[in-house]
């Protein structure tokens, strides 16, 4: 802590960063997406590292470059909250669980596939992931909608993702590129 | 041994640097990558990697990576597959996170997050719905998600504990 700062410290540390960053990289079982609520808990309501709406934010801009949204969550909160050191903290944490896990997999298999048991924990756990989910994006409106034009961006580019099968990276290039477009006060 | 670490750090990086929206995604081009490029694995092997990549903790396409450089070289190849596929999204994310802080007072990015944050809330109904498509078959499965989505939005349920509930209860009553 070489840097003079007038105010106390408030930032989490480096091994806070790790091992929370390590909790969710084992918790993010059934995809990447999964870690928005476990993160919206531990970061936004548990721990207040980051505000609902810098939260929000950070969403918008992990969608929109390329790589599992796992690691690139990692990297952003854990650049904001320390830079570099913390990204990589953060980085390392969340990537560790799955090496470690897979390893030892990859070495057993496929003796341990073949436990029913794991496959019915895995049934299980899906259909409470998708309401995880669910009550994040419930969660979300609050900050993300403020005005009725939110609500039809929000509405295009789900149609966009879900019926069209456009990938988020155009969505997110075509709402920043609007929001450079139309005058402020549409906003 | 060190051709077959940097081809699978190669092949890897490339399926980092071009999967956008998550793991479903970059299944595919891992699939491109690893089957029909390399030969490193047959179909079969591909789809036990999908199972397992499923079901286990962490992101699916950093799962498929640690477990086909296992494959193929053991622990360093676990190793090289993981460093290749979170390499470019490490990298973009960096100099995006430094120009989005830099650039936080500034009115345009103002004007640009607001409307990002309403993308995002669309991505990610779709992304629910997506899963939500594939997940809910049975009426059990319906059950669970119901009772998984009361408990979150009413009792303020911490959703590690509620993944680890289903899941043991899941594992218990043999679905």
């Amino acid at each position: 802590m070489s840097e003079h700062e007038p105010k106390k410290d408030i930032r989490p540390s480096i091994e806070e960063i790790f091992l929370l960053f390590f909790k969710i990289g084992m918790f993010t079982i059934g995809g990447g997406y999964v870690m928005i609520p476990v993160m919206q808990k531990e970061i936004t309501e548990k721990r207040s590292w980051m505000s609902k709406e810098e939260f929000t934010d950070m969403l918008g801009i992990t969608q929109a470059a390329p790589g599992p949204i796992a690691i690139n969550t990692a990297t952003y909160v854990g650049y904001t909250l320390r830079r570099k050191s913390g990204a990589a903290a953060a980085v390392l944490g969340c990537t560790l669980p799955s090496l470690i896990v897979i390893t030892v997999i990859a070495a057993l298999f496929p003796t341990m596939m073949k436990y029913a048991a794991f496959q019915s924990a895995f049934k299980a756990i899906r259909p409470a992931v998708v309401a995880l989910i669910a009550a994040a994006v419930l969660k979300l409106t609050r900050t993300c909608v403020s005005k009725p034009v939110h609500l039809v961006v929000a509405v295009l580019a789900f149609a966009a993702n879900f019926l069209l099968k456009v990938s988020p990276f155009p969505i997110i290039a075509a709402c920043a590129a609007l929001a450079l477009l139309l005058p402020e006060e549409v906003l | 041994m060190l051709p077959v670490l940097i081809g699978l750090f190669t092949s890897f990086a490339k399926v980092g640097l071009f999967t956008f929206g998550g793991g479903y995604a970059a299944l595919r081009l891992i699939q491109t990558e690893v089957i029909i490029k390399s030969a490193w694995l047959t179909m079969e092997e591909f789809l036990d990697v999908v199972a397992i990549a499923e079901v286990t903790p962490g992101p699916i396409a950093l799962n498929a990576s640690t477990f086909i450089g296992y494959k193929l070289a053991g622990i360093p190849g676990a190793i090289s597959g993981t460093l290749g596929v979170i390499f470019f999204p490490v990298i973009i994310m960096l100099a995006l996170t430094y120009f989005v802080n830099k650039l936080k007072d500034n009115r345009k990015m103002k004007a640009i997050k607001t409307m990002l944050r309403a993308a995002v809330l669309g991505l990610i109904s779709s992304a629910a719905f997506s899963m939500g498509a594939a997940a809910l078959g049975s009426a059990l499965s319906i059950a669970i998600f119901a009772a998984a989505l009361g408990a979150a939005m009413f009792l303020k349920a911490d959703p590690i504990l509620l993944l680890l509930l289903t899941g043991l209860a899941g594992a218990v009553a043999g679905l």
